[in-house]
This record gives structure tokens, sequence and C-alpha cells, in this order.
């Protein structure tokens, strides 16, 4: 078995138009930029994927990763927690001209709702939002005398994560707290894309220290000495 | 009307953080409390991306953009720090294994609801992980001017902004006192020695009500 790919371009290739893509991320730390710019290079070239349904936590910043999704005109949905940053604007100028649809959901909910729809758990009941407007058209069930609302699953066509070691299993670590939404997102998406800064062999990384096993992961490519979107943001870089 | 800084609130908040406590500071003012942690006590900071036992910022520099707080601010891992995906973060909060959440504020009413993520319906909304933490953690405090930059109350009988959280939260620490929110009252707890009651309720939306003696709110010299 090897799944790995010799090129982030190949590796992208078959995203679909109108696909969901949920993408890894908490902030820049865990953003797979280069499969994401790949994407966005692709849809320069061809027109095509567009008309992404994106989920992540936040929603872009600056002029790279998410929000060069954004300013390229490649995304027609956000479904988030908080699409404000540092730099806002790719993000703030689609939803206020009307472009981009946002659907904003909590951020343990949002979660949770990843979770639940890679562990084929249709729907749950959680606190949160219970009495908000967040709560518009979400059945109530009491337990143990609290009231609870009603979340769906939510589930991917596909998951671009950032993995630090990779083999040719899809076996995954992470660096640190990019690890974040990761995990839950390689489950919940039909096919998971990791980049990873090093592909070793199988048996590299030990058994006890994989953090998302590779029946979760499709297809991996190699990009060592990945971008840190938070450093290029910093940077003032735009793609 | 003498008031406290921000330090004074958060050092005050402090204060009542338990030996041994999980704590989510919520991002922004509240992160300051954990500046003010009584020595000899051992307080485990969670950041919802993912840490347990979060540090203090790193010197400038030495930032790794791979270790960020909630508000995507370079942090420090403690010796004994963990690291964990977003569902087993939020599981913890909403689990109840969260002691104590301190969040600040736009509203506080009486009944304990909490408005603290969107002013009116204007702009682009934001939740993050405020609704998920004043339902979830064990006990929610409120660090909070006592009112807002035009003087209007934040303590009130109802909030107009939308709801973060029904009932939610436990007390709230201001500029000038502490307040309890007890079966649906603003019990007051603790007021600054040289402002009074009256004056107080003067700038508060709602009731005020004394359940037992009413302590001074003293912070050290110089914050």
């Amino acid at each position: 078995m090897d799944k790995s790919v010799a090129s982030l371009e190949a590796v992208v290739a078959d995203i679909a138009d109108g696909a969901v893509v949920m993408i890894a991320g908490f902030g820049g730390s865990g953003i797979p930029v280069e499969l994401i710019h790949a994407l966005v290079a692709r849809y320069r070239a061809t027109g095509h994927p567009g008309g992404l349904t994106v989920v992540n936590n936040n929603a872009g910043t600056g002029s790279v990763g998410i929000a060069a999704m954004l300013d390229a005109g490649m995304v027609a949905k956000v479904i988030c927690s908080f699409p404000r940053s540092s730099q806002p604007q790719a993000f703030q100028r689609r939803y206020e001209a009307g472009e981009v649809e946002l659907e904003l959901v909590p951020q343990g909910t949002l979660a949770e709702r990843i979770r639940a729809g890679g562990a084929g758990i249709p729907a749950f009941y959680t606190a949160t939002g219970v009495g908000t407007e967040l709560a518009e058209g979400k059945p109530l069930e009491e337990f143990e005398g609290r009231m609870y609302l009603r979340e769906r699953w939510l589930k991917a066509d596909v998951a671009l994560v950032k993995g630090e070691l990779g083999d040719a299993h899809g076996n995954l670590t992470y660096r640190l707290a990019a690890r974040n939404f990761a995990p839950i997102m390689a489950m919940a998406a039909g096919c998971t894309i990791a980049q990873v800064s090093r592909l070793v062999k199988p048996g590299e990384i030990a058994p006890e220290q994989v953090v998302t096993p590779g029946i979760f992961v499709a297809r991996l490519v190699e990009v060592p000495e990945p971008a840190q979107e938070e450093v290029l943001v910093r940077a003032g870089e735009a793609f | 009307m003498e008031k406290l800084s921000s330090a004074g609130i958060a050092w005050r908040a402090a204060q009542d953080i338990a030996d041994g406590a999980y704590v989510n500071l919520g991002i922004g003012f509240p992160e300051m409390v954990a500046q003010f942690q009584p020595p000899g006590r051992h307080v485990t900071y969670h950041s919802e991306n993912g840490i347990l036992g979060m540090g203090p910022a790193p010197e400038e520099g030495a930032e790794d953009w791979d270790v960020i707080n909630a508000g995507k601010k370079a942090v420090t891992l403690n010796p004994g720090a963990s690291i964990f995906h977003h569902a087993d973060s939020f599981a913890m909060v909403r689990g109840g294994h969260i002691d104590l959440a301190v969040l600040g504020a736009y509203e506080v009413a009486e009944n304990g609801d909490l408005a603290n993520w969107r002013i009116g319906n204007k702009g682009t909304p934001a939740v993050g992980g405020a609704m998920d933490m004043v339902t979830g953690a064990r006990r929610v405090a409120v660090v909070t001017e006592h009112v807002t930059k035009t003087g209007a109350p934040k303590l009130v009988e109802r909030c107009a902004n939308p709801l973060t959280g029904v009932g939610c939260v436990a007390r709230v620490y201001t500029s000038l006192a502490v307040v309890d929110v007890v079966d649906g009252r603003f019990v007051l707890r603790e007021k600054l020695p040289s402002v009074t009651f009256e004056a107080i309720q003067a700038v508060t939306g709602a009731q005020l009500h004394q359940a037992g003696p009413v302590g001074a709110l003293v912070v050290p010299e110089g914050l």
C-alpha cells in the first residue's frame, strides 16, 4: 500500500466543483498552506473547483490560505465559528457583497458535529446555544432536568490537513497544537488529503505515537519545511 | 468615583481560583487573570484549540506559532502540559471537566443571562467557543467594567444584546464591586470602601441586594 502522491498538483487534481472541503487549522496553526495554494492555483488556471463550501474554525486572514481562496472567488459558503481575524478583509468583502454564505456554529458544536460525522452519528444533543439566536429551528429535548438542543453531523467530500510525519499507510502525527481540527476532519471526509513535513517508512512512526490512523487518510504528499500561515501573514505575504 | 483598573479587577478574580483548578480564560481582558495567580497555588489553564497547561507568552522573537491560545497569541507550555484535538478539548468543556471559565461581558442580567458575543445585529457575527464555555464549565465568572464607555449599566434586569447563555453567570467582578447571581437577583458581596452602596446602585441597571455583610474590595497598591 502506498498512499503517497508525488506532487501537490496531482494530489488536489480531482476535487470537484461544489465540494464540501474541511480545512484543518486554528488561526494560522495547522493550516495546510501548500495544499490550499495548490487548489487556488488550479482554480486560477482552469476555473475549477469553484462553488466550494469551506469548513474551518475561522474564515481566513490576510491574503494567503483560505483568504486567498476567498479572494479568488472559488468559495460559495463558509461554515465556521469565528469569521473575524487580525486581517479579515478577504471574507468581509465577499460576505458584505452577499457573495459568500456564512453558517455560524459555536466552536465546540462545530468540533462535535465533525466528530459525529466521522463516527457515523447523525445527530446529538448539547446545551450549547440553548436560549440564544443560534438555537433557531433546532429541536429541544429535556434530559435530567436540563434543556438541550439537537445538532446534526457534519461531513465533507474532502479534508485538507497538515501533518508532521506521515507514512505510506496514511498514519499521521502533528506538530504541537497544530493538531487542533485535523484528526476529526480526517475522519469526517470521504477523501482526506494530508501534506506532511516528512514522509517516513511504515514502522518509523511508533504505533502508539500515531495520532491519525491511516484508515482515515486517502492520500498524502510530502511538503518539507512547510509555510506557517501566521508567519506569512505577519510578513505581509500574498498568494 | 474611584474605580479599579483592569489589573485590579483581574487580581481580585484570581484570588478566588482554588489550588488544583482547571480554568479557561476568555480572550482579551480575562487572559490578564493568569498574571495574578496567588503563589503556592497550582492552576492548569485550558485553551480551546487543544492545550492544557498553557503558560505565559514567550519573549518576543521566541514565538512558536503552533503554540497559541484561543486568541491566536503565542503562549508557552508548562511542564506537564498536554495537547489534544478540538473535539476532546470541547469534551473537557461540555462534559463539565473545566472548573471555572472567566469571560468578559457586554451585559449580565440579574437572572444570570450573559451577552458577550455580539452587539445588536451589526457586523459579521462571530461566536467562537463562548456559548460552549458558559454552558459547559462548572462555574462561570465575568470580569468587566461596571458600566460601558458611555456610562450605561452593564449589570441589567434583562440583556438587550443577543445572549451567549441563559442563567449561566455565578459571579461578576467589576471595577466597583463583586456581585453574585443568587436565585435571579444580584447580591452585593464586596464593594470599594470609598464608594457607597447607593452610588453603586445608581450605576447598576437592576436592584442590588444585600445578604450578610458586604466586604471591602481592596487590591494591592499599584494595580
